[in-house]
């Protein structure tokens, strides 16, 4: 493991790939996930937004138009990508996730640690003000706030530390939506008998952190 | 995990294929915009007050069957029960826009708040006036002090008439928008469930009821209900049912109501106007006079079998709206 890794635009576009095709092979993870507490479209919105994101990643030709040689565009192309395609409340959320995350980053060359932290963080501010959600409500926002926090607080070190920390902190948030009653989205309606159950988007955001610390770990 | 069987092509492509037939179906009357899973009248007049509905896909005829004369200008689709995406529902909103202001018409569900939201702001970017009305006439989504957090459910089609009647007629968005929060504030809903729909894609039940089972309450996603019970009669099911509906506005002796059962994809018309007769015998009995009646299909959710009653509570000018002739796919009366 390379502790001083940072990463350019091609290195995040190839991290953002590995992603999306993780979350992909965990389609049916998904589905079942939210047959259990929700109505099991979860697996495939995902699979239609991660798709889409990696052809928009593929179709970034830097050569063409090097503007886009960002780490904030490639950011910008997965979170556009999940709003378009995914539809509904998760390409709602996710989508802003990636795209409010970006945003915060454009003057980014190379990201590492500190530059992640902002990421996550505008990305998390965002979500919450899409969805007029707070911690708590067995969602996404469950795993994504802890990883937040885990990563601020790792951000003057190495970013393939700070992922390993944020991908273990998402895990024990995703843990802890088990015992969390939803009282938000579809969900909500089951009250006690969500109790018991994980919550899909937060499975999504363990996936998605995993998959980033397992790219950097293997750079 | 039990998987039903459905009559369809690559089950990937079922929202675009039936949106490609819902389409031809129109006959002309209806377009669809390139590129995006949205279709809107041929002939919008200049300076009409555009009515724009939509939601997710799986429900027809709801939404974009209702596109038509006094009913929606346009409808923006999702995916199967995913709201649709902000960019389809702003390219919609641009294709109906004359002038005069759209008023997006939807479902309170938390995907539909976000993405119609999104594509408020990205109209309003283009100088396009927008007003939101969410339907919320789902009483076993949450107690009346929660109104924020019902849903919407066939109460959108009453919504849809009376805003497309309202937009036909009235010159301003603000008339069109007070009339149709008027009609919101009327409107009450409570669907029950026999068996689960399954998603095209995924070929899984949302939920799983036994076979002597009813559910009250049910959501029009499967959301679980207010209670799951032995399979009762009709005569019954429909006491319960509208004792909660008459209970919550409260509609009281005097009112006169629209009357709308609506079957979810599986129920027998048989069975929906048994139901009937029972709703008619208990508003009779509680001085409640139905001044239209509607029973048929409008909001599914897929093949669950079921019905929802919808009551809602009629003056001068809302009777005048839904008393206007209207023609769509989904709803049509002279």
């Amino acid at each position: 493991m390379n502790n001083s890794v940072t990463l350019d635009a091609l290195a995040v576009r190839n991290m953002l790939r590995s992603v999306a095709k993780h979350v992909l092979k965990n389609v049916d993870v998904l589905t079942d996930a939210d047959l259990a507490i929700g109505d099991g479209d979860h697996g495939i919105g995902m699979r239609r937004g991660f798709e889409a994101a990696l052809d928009s990643l593929d179709k970034i030709d830097t050569a063409e138009s090097p503007e886009l040689n960002t780490v904030k565009a490639a950011f910008e192309a997965v979170g556009s990508s999940i709003i378009s395609h995914t539809g509904g409340a998760a390409g709602a959320v996710f989508g802003t996730l990636f795209r409010a995350g970006a945003k915060s980053i454009a003057d980014v060359d190379r990201l590492d640690a500190a530059g992640f932290a902002t990421f996550l963080e505008a990305g998390l501010a965002g979500v919450l003000k899409r969805g007029g959600v707070v911690p708590g409500q067995k969602t996404m926002v469950d795993a994504l706030a802890p990883a937040s926090i885990a990563v601020r607080e790792h951000a003057n070190g190495a970013l393939n530390r700070a992922l390993l920390l944020a991908a273990d902190a998402a895990l024990v948030g995703l843990e802890a939506t088990r015992n969390m009653v939803a009282t938000t989205g579809k969900a909500r309606s089951l009250g006690q008998r969500s109790l018991g159950h994980v919550d899909p988007g937060a499975i999504t955001i363990v996936l998605i952190l995993s998959a980033m610390r397992d790219y950097c770990a293997e750079i | 995990m039990v998987t039903n069987k459905k009559i369809i092509n690559d089950p990937r492509q079922v929202t675009s294929e039936m949106v490609d037939g819902l389409l031809l179906a129109y006959d002309g009357r209806v377009r669809k915009l390139d590129g995006f899973l949205a279709l809107v009248k041929t002939t919008i007049p200049e300076g009409k007050v555009a009515l724009l509905i939509g939601g997710g896909s799986g429900h027809e005829p709801l939404f974009h069957g209702f596109i038509g004369t006094n009913m929606a200008d346009g409808a923006a689709c999702g995916q199967v029960f995913a709201a649709p995406a902000p960019d389809i529902i702003h390219a919609a909103a641009k294709a109906v826009h004359r002038g005069k202001g759209v008023l997006f018409l939807y479902g309170n569900y938390a995907g539909d708040n976000m993405n119609f939201d999104m594509a408020v702001e990205l109209a309003e970017e283009d100088g396009i006036d927008v007003r939101t009305v969410r339907v919320r006439d789902d009483v076993a989504a949450a107690p009346p002090d929660r109104l924020a957090d019902r849903r919407g459910i066939a109460g959108d089609v009453y919504m849809i008439k009376i805003a497309g009647g309202a937009a036909a007629e009235c010159k301003a968005l603000d008339e069109v928008e007070r009339i149709a929060r008027k009609a919101e504030a009327n409107v009450r809903s409570m669907a029950v469930a026999v068996s689960a729909g399954s998603i095209p894609e995924t070929g899984k039940l949302t939920f799983e009821l036994a076979a002597d089972e009813i559910e009250i309450g049910m959501g029009a996603h499967g959301e679980a209900g207010v209670r799951r019970e032995k399979l009762m009669t009709a005569d019954t099911v429909t006491q319960r049912v509208v004792a909660e509906l008459l209970a919550d506005l409260p509609f009281s002796a005097g009112d006169e109501v629209a009357l709308l059962i609506n079957n979810l994809g599986a129920t027998t018309m048989m069975e929906m106007l048994i139901v009937n007769r029972s709703v008619r015998a208990i508003l009779a009995q509680a001085g409640i006079k139905v001044h239209r009646t509607d029973v048929g299909t409008y909001l599914t959710v897929q093949e669950m079998a079921g019905f929802s009653i919808t009551l809602m509570r009629l003056d001068e000018e809302l009777k005048h709206y839904l008393d206007l002739p209207a023609e769509s796919i989904g709803y049509s009366r002279m």
